[in-house]
């Protein structure tokens, strides 16, 4: 995926490794391989800026090790939380 | 920074909710459906079989759809469906009841065995819908319950769409239904492979990519969404282009009505067919900066063609055109973010901060210096 980039640094997306118990789930479910797991059985971030804060691995992961704001990431969305109003984005 | 609050933890506990009412109570879907081929008899009751084949109609369905017509309707009854003559020991798989994702399923099943639980998503895709929430443990275990899946098989095994993932947790599902899920493929044209190799995914079929044959599929939505927002505009300077120039209504609509309007369908183009076309060739990570360029190129190919019609006007008038073309497909380009696979949220915030106030400010300029030019006409 190194041809579509989009920003560096802005995603949300948090993870306390002291929390993690291995168990491998996020990197199965997360659809840019954002995380791989390390030889002491950890999960790591190896990509944080491919992430699209879909919320795949903080919805999965049973250790509650891993944060970010998930969102439909398209301007109708933002722009319904911004006036307020439910919308569909998608 | 985002710790978890007790409430947001919560929140993700099915079972913390009030269960609405009537769920979960036993209910399979209609054999009265046009895809459904035959039943299969189970302890609890019969079930629709459907064919693997897509028909003609089913076809024509698919094309209309993604020019986004019928779109909102197009669904399957939720609940569990057979493929082939699938027993107590068969493979369960979910699905969206998004007609166009179930036929492109159950596709992908021909010659196989297997249930379909299919979850009501209100027929948006699993993707989609998993980022709503439709597509998530709730509606799983309800769904689970409502088909009596326990008892129809001896299993406690889902195969779950990689991409549903956002919208369901794997170890609420297990702990409330007793059902392990495993994660299928993200493509369904991995999914005999992976069903075929005991449902192990190499690393590519867990990757979301964008080719370009996706990104075209997506083209006609987004152009149709343009014309939808575009011909309005396009109208208006027809209109006070024919209203407030010289002569007749018709002469002047053509000659100071019609350049802008092209300039907004240029800006239309650019930003829904270009913008998704040329999408990873375009410069700037920002897809307002993709879709401005797209816009910059094309108009100047445009109107450097036809250049001998339209050197008898002003620079003010001619730039005000870009101007519009810009502010169109800045805005379009950007707005395809929502359909591309690795834009975030927080990152298009970030965008669209930055990129609507030069939008408004080309879109609002363009109209002044337009009407300018025509005053001073
Ligand atoms: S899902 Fe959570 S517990 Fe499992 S490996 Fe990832 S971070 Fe660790
Ligand atoms: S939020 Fe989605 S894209 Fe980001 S790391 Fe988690 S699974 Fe991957």
């Amino acid at each position: 995926m190194e041809r579509f980039r989009y920003f560096e640094d802005v995603v949300s997306l948090e993870f306390d490794k002291d929390k993690c118990i291995g168990c491998g789930l996020c990197a199965i479910v997360c659809p840019h391989g954002v995380f791989a797991l390390t030889r002491d059985h950890k999960a790591q971030m190896t990509a944080r800026n491919q992430c699209m804060e879909c919320g795949a691995c903080m919805r999965n992961c049973p250790a509650l090790a891993i944060t970010v704001e998930a969102g439909e990431g398209c301007v109708r969305g933002v722009i319904n939380e911004l006036l307020g109003i439910e919308g569909p984005c998608c | 920074m985002n710790a978890p609050s007790a409430d947001k933890g919560m929140a993700f506990l099915p079972m913390a909710k009030k269960v609405p009412t009537g769920a979960g109570e036993f209910k399979l879907p209609s054999i009265d459906q046009s895809f459904v081929q035959g039943t299969v008899a189970t302890s609890v009751g019969t079930v629709p079989q459907v064919g693997t084949e897509l028909t003609r109609q089913d076809k024509h369905e698919h094309y209309l759809v993604r020019w986004n017509i019928g779109r909102d309707h197009f669904t399957v009854e939720p609940g569990l469906y057979a493929v082939g003559r699938p027993d107590a020991g068969s493979l369960v798989l979910v699905g969206a009841n998004y007609k166009m994702s179930f036929d492109l399923l159950r596709q992908a099943l021909a010659g196989r065995d297997c249930w379909l639980l299919i979850l009501n998503t209100k027929g948006i895709n699993v993707w989609c819908a998993a980022g709503k929430g439709t597509f998530g443990t709730e509606e799983l275990l309800d769904r689970l319950q409502a088909s009596r899946l326990d008892a129809i098989v001896s299993h406690r095994q889902l195969i779950v769409p990689q991409l549903g993932a956002p919208g369901l947790a794997a170890h609420e599902v297990k702990k409330y239904s007793g059902f392990r899920v495993t994660y299928g493929p993200i493509s369904l044209k991995d999914l005999p492979e992976f069903l075929d190799n005991g449902l192990q995914a190499t690393p590519g079929m867990r990757r979301k990519t964008f080719p370009l044959r996706e990104r075209i599929v997506l083209i006609p939505v987004e152009l149709m969404q343009g014309l939808k927002q575009g011909i309005p505009l396009m109208l208006f300077f027809l209109l006070i282009g024919g209203l407030a120039g010289r002569g007749h209504f018709a002469g002047a609509a053509l000659i100071h009505g019609l350049p802008p309007a092209l300039a907004v369908l240029i800006g239309i183009i650019s930003g829904t067919v270009l913008t998704p076309l040329f999408l990873p060739r375009l410069p700037g990570r920002a897809f307002s900066c993709k879709g401005a360029i797209a816009g910059f190129s094309l108009f100047v190919l445009f109107f450097a063609a036809t250049s001998s019609l339209t050197h008898g006007y002003s620079y003010l008038e001619q730039v005000s055109w870009l101007l519009l073309t810009l502010a169109v497909s800045s805005w379009l380009g950007m707005a395809f973010t929502g359909a591309s696979t690795f834009t975030s949220l927080n990152g298009v915030k970030k965008e669209m901060l930055r990129a609507m106030p030069l939008q408004f400010f080309s879109l609002v300029a363009g109209i002044l210096s337009w009407a300018i030019a025509l005053r001073m006409y």
